[in-house]
């Protein structure tokens, strides 16, 4: 019962992070909104197994937290330093 | 039986507390004016709301392989959230977002020196003192 109520949140607060990411006026704004949403999900994933009796979806979200992390990293890495990694455009001449 | 209304009765409680906590960063997400604040917003959904819910399903769980794997998602969580949102706020203010506030002209003149070349969209300097003295007066 309880969990029910924890999915049911969960999919509230996603669509409040889903409104903060269409309207942010930041690229920051959406990464940050972006990152709450991979945890909201994280979360969502877990209960579902919970609630459907099938607990082995945590693998699920746990590859889903490391997938998450690296992604935030990735983008912000993108925005701050105009690459991924490899030299940028700019200096590769 | 009267041992698992008591495992019933403490994973509802922390799952409830949980929820509350998603809310309340769910609604400081969606409300709060700046990036910077809303980081405080996002950092409460990655730890207390994130944290009491795994506690619920580890107590409605009980000892099993299951408790594991939530404990470890439970734990890269815990140090992985205020990592990220550490370098979205230094992202974010190495490229220039000026904070909301009072006494931030000098921030804004320093970035605004800094950034006003790459990035003509952000607020110049005497924009950023009118709005700063109208909101200090309302």
């Amino acid at each position: 019962m309880m969990m029910l109520v924890a999915i049911t949140a969960c999919a509230v607060c996603l669509v409040m992070a889903l409104v903060r990411t269409m309207l942010g006026p930041t690229a920051f704004d959406r990464v940050l909104a972006v990152n709450a949403i991979g945890t909201l999900i994280i979360l969502g994933i877990a209960l579902h197994g919970f609630i459907m009796e099938r607990p082995e979806f945590v693998d699920i979200a746990l590859l889903y937290a490391i997938l998450n992390f690296i992604g935030t990293f990735a983008v912000l890495k993108l925005f701050s330093t105009g690459s991924l990694g490899d030299a940028p455009p700019s200096r590769k001449k | 039986m009267d041992g698992q209304l008591l495992v019933t009765m403490f994973s509802g409680f922390f799952i409830a507390c949980g929820v509350v906590a998603l809310l309340i960063g769910s609604l400081g997400l969606l409300r709060l004016p700046d990036v910077y604040c809303r980081i405080h917003a996002v950092g409460m959904i990655d730890t207390a709301g994130a944290s009491f819910i795994i506690l619920g399903m580890i107590i409605h769980e009980g000892f099993t392989l299951v408790t594991v794997k939530l404990v470890l998602i439970g734990v890269f969580m815990f140090f992985t959230s205020p990592i990220a949102t550490h370098a979205v706020a230094q992202v974010a203010y190495k490229s220039g977002v000026v904070p909301v506030g009072r006494n931030l002209t000098w921030a804004a003149a320093t970035k605004n020196a800094k950034t006003s070349a790459a990035k003509p969209k952000r607020a110049t300097k005497p924009a950023g003192k009118t709005n700063t003295k109208s909101r200090g007066a309302s």
